[in-house]
């Protein structure tokens, strides 16, 4: 495996990215600003500097230094990746000629047509690219919100959390209940809780056999439903119960300090909480005005342009477009297609007819990998899927072992498109 | 300029055929013929027959409907087995396009085979290799008559100028799972290759010669133009 990106240039890249930028065409260079730092935007910003070849002035505004990837976070939790490989730098991203400011934006001005920055100063831009992620919707699970995360862990966001929630389920009781709170559509990575719940099964398994893992789930069905629940069935055969919507699965509330899990009235005591609660588009996108009742952004589906302004972008789990689940792989391939229209509208460079992709793998246990995915393309009016596939219930073990190896192959090739 | 064409099979509408509608269809090739085609292009390397053994390549009996790279005790290239995992299976068209061309089928395959174009010389040898397999009247008989319904990837298609900048553009979607680097672990590199390679390799796929369902969905929304557009890019990545 190959991930070598532990380049120290990270610390120095506003240093770095400035002197990066040739000054060709001096102050007349139109300037792009692009808000988040993750899989949409970290690409959005490289590949329109690196295909504008310093035509076009490019800030990527991120507050971490450091990127630890959600996709493969939950394989971290059950033992078959190393924490440190789910992180990141931005050394590589500002060779490229991008300039990077490790901040906050707090605030956009679209008539001005500029973006605020925490410390204090202001950036004007020509175009907009906004990829903030996620944020939780507030008293989504009563009982529960972000001061109490240490106690409930979400797990749901880069950072530090995989790592607190790995700790709890390893230290549970022995025969101790980890407990899921599932998100109702939509959220980021449909298989991901689910694929969660296969790698903390596959821990307990090893760890604490006589653990209870327990689902409650506002849903009907979820993603690969049936790959999921015949895996369960054949690795962690009586651990997994979940409780749909036809049982109070959508009815529930959460005493953080008491470890306690209401389900339609009744109390259960858990030994860990993994709350995931519903979200919404990242707040930025909320205070610049982007987005709709129900928190997110809706974008034109043959650019990802926002609906509310021409010059501003929103792409990845911020926005809302259409068919594409909310992905690494669907922001990435969204941020390909904004980066050719900007080039394209700030130099003149060719534009083509967008196209967009996803695949999501997901580990069910050791060399038991599945996949879903489809192809996407502008409809009338929101993004449409044009052809699919999924792995079928009963494939060999053979099938399934190589699922597993191309996903491996499949990351280090997007991280690698977006910080490589 | 070499010709690389491969035959191939309109693979949709041989499979919706009901079962029964091609039993009397008509025969692969001329068997006999087909005896002194093997004799001159494959024993160098194949066994076959009573006794046969594995030799430089897998003996071939009991080859029809097999499972590709599926014999045992034979080393096989990952490139092989790694199709047989996706399901890969030798049935006539998938041998037809094997024999014709090896590495239009499986780019990384052993098979040091320069390959066979002429059709009727390649239908004889089949002919003969398949009545070494078990029960042949049991193998499903839609496929000789598909033949007839055969596509080939004209002088034309190969002949399209790639648009590099616009296979630039396109390969955002492929770099999401191949490396630009060329660095591969769990998925193939695509870069460096000829561009003739590549485009036989795409339209394999996208006319579900070889297995695979991520690749056979890529492959099937792009056009020729879009393919030769690619081959284009990827071939001078590496430089
Ligand atoms: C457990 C789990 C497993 C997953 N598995 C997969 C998988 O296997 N495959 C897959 O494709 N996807 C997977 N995902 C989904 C994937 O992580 C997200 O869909 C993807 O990261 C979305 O990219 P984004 O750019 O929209 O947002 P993010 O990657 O979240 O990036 C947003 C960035 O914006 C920054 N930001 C936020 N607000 C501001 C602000 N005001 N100013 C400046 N910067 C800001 C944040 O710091 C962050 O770095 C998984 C997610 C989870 C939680
Ligand atoms: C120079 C040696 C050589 C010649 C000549 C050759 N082959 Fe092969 N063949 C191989 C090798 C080696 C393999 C294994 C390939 C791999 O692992 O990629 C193979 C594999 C095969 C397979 C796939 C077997 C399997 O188990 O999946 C078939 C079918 C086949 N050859 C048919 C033929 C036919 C028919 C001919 C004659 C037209 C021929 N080969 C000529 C060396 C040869
Ligand atoms: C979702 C991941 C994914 C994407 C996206 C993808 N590929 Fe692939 N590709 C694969 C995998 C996995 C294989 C190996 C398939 C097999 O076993 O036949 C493969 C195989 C190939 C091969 C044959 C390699 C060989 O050694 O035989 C070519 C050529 C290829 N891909 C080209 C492309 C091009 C061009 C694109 C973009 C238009 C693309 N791929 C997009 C995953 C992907």
């Amino acid at each position: 495996m190959k991930l070598d990106r532990r380049a120290f240039l990270g610390t120095a890249t506003a240093a770095t990215a400035t002197l990066a930028a040739p000054a060709v065409m001096g102050s007349a260079r139109p300037h792009v600003v692009v808000i988040g730092g993750g899989s949409g935007g970290a690409t959005a910003a490289r590949y329109i500097a690196s295909g504008a070849e310093g035509a076009i002035d490019v800030t990527l505004i991120e507050p971490s230094r450091m990127y630890y990837t959600c996709y493969f976070s939950n394989l971290y939790m059950g033992g078959f990746w190393d924490f440190d490989n789910l992180g990141h730098d931005y050394g590589n991203v500002a060779l490229l000629g991008v300039n990077i400011i490790h901040d906050w934006a707090i605030g956009v001005d679209r008539d001005a047509k500029t973006v605020t920055l925490a410390s204090g100063p202001s950036l004007s831009y020509d175009k907009l690219v906004v990829a903030p992620g996620i944020d939780f919707v507030d008293d989504a699970v009563p009982g529960w919100d972000v001061s109490k995360q240490s106690l409930m862990p979400h797990a749901y966001k880069s950072g530090t959390q995989a790592q607190l929630l790995k700790h709890q389920i390893e230290n549970m009781r022995e025969g101790g209940t980890y407990c899921m709170v599932a998100p109702p559509n939509p959220y980021r990575c449909p298989p991901g809780p689910y694929e969660r719940i296969s790698m903390v099964a596959h821990v307990l398994s090893e760890r604490n056999p006589t653990a209870k893992i327990l689902i409650v789930d506002p849903k009907e069905n979820f993603s690969k439903q049936g790959l999921f629940e015949e895996g369960w069935a054949r690795h962690y055969p009586g651990m997994v119960e979940r409780i749909g919507p036809d049982f109070g699965g959508d009815r529930v509330e959460v005493r953080p300090d008491d470890m306690e899990v209401i389900i339609d009235g009744q109390t259960q005591n858990v030994d860990v909480c993994n709350v995931i609660p519903a979200q919404k588009a990242g707040k930025i996108a909320e205070l610049a005005g982007l987005t709709n009742d129900a928190g997110w952004a809706p974008v034109m589906p043959a650019d990802m342009r926002s609906r509310m302004d021409e010059d501003v972008f929103v792409l990845g789990d911020a926005s809302h477009q259409g068919a594409m689940p909310k992905s690494g792989f669907s922001a990435n391939s969204q941020a390909t297609v904004v980066a050719n229209v900007i080039r394209g509208e700030l130099t003149g460079s060719r534009i083509f007819p967008a196209r967009y992709s996803n695949t999501c793998w997901s580990l069910i246990a050791t060399n038991d990998g599945v996949k879903v995915g489809a192809a996407y393309e502008p409809g009338e009016d929101q993004i449409e899927s044009v052809s699919s596939f999924i792995s079928q219930t009963g494939e060999d073990a053979e099938l399934r072992r190589q699922t597993y190896e191309e996903s491996i192959g499949w990351y280090n090739g997007i991280v690698d498109d977006i910080f490589g | 300029m070499p010709k690389l064409t491969f035959s191939s099979i309109l693979l949709a509408g041989a499979l919706l055929a009901p079962a029964g509608v091609f039993a009397q269809a008509t025969p692969i090739g001329d068997a006999e013929a087909g005896a002194q085609v093997y004799q001159r292009e494959c024993a160098s390397c194949h066994q076959i027959g009573e006794g046969a053994l594995h030799r430089i390549g897998p003996h071939l009996n009991r080859i029809f409907d097999r499972r590709a790279g599926s014999y045992e005790e034979f080393r096989y290239s990952e490139a092989l087995s790694r199709q047989g995992r996706d399901g890969l299976r030798w049935d006539l068209a998938r041998l037809h396009a094997y024999i014709e061309n090896p590495r239009a089928l499986v780019s990384g395959t052993r098979m040091a085979y320069r390959g066979l174009r002429d059709e009727k010389r390649r239908a004889d040898l089949i002919a003969y290799i398949r009545a070494y397999s078990d029960q042949p009247q049991n193998i499903p008989e839609a496929s000789p008559t598909a033949l007839r319904a055969e596509v080939e990837l004209s002088e034309e298609t190969l002949a399209i100028e790639g648009d590099a900048e616009f296979g630039a553009f396109l390969s955002a979607e492929c770099t999401t799972c191949h490396q630009r680097s060329g660095d591969h672990a769990g998925i193939p590199g695509i870069v460096g290759w000829p561009q003739e390679d590549f485009v036989v390799a795409m339209h394999a796929y996208k006319q579900e010669l070889r297995p695979h369902a991520v690749m056979q969905s890529v492959a099937q929304r792009l056009d020729e133009e879009e393919i030769a557009a690619l081959a284009a890019y990827f071939e001078n990545l590496g430089n």
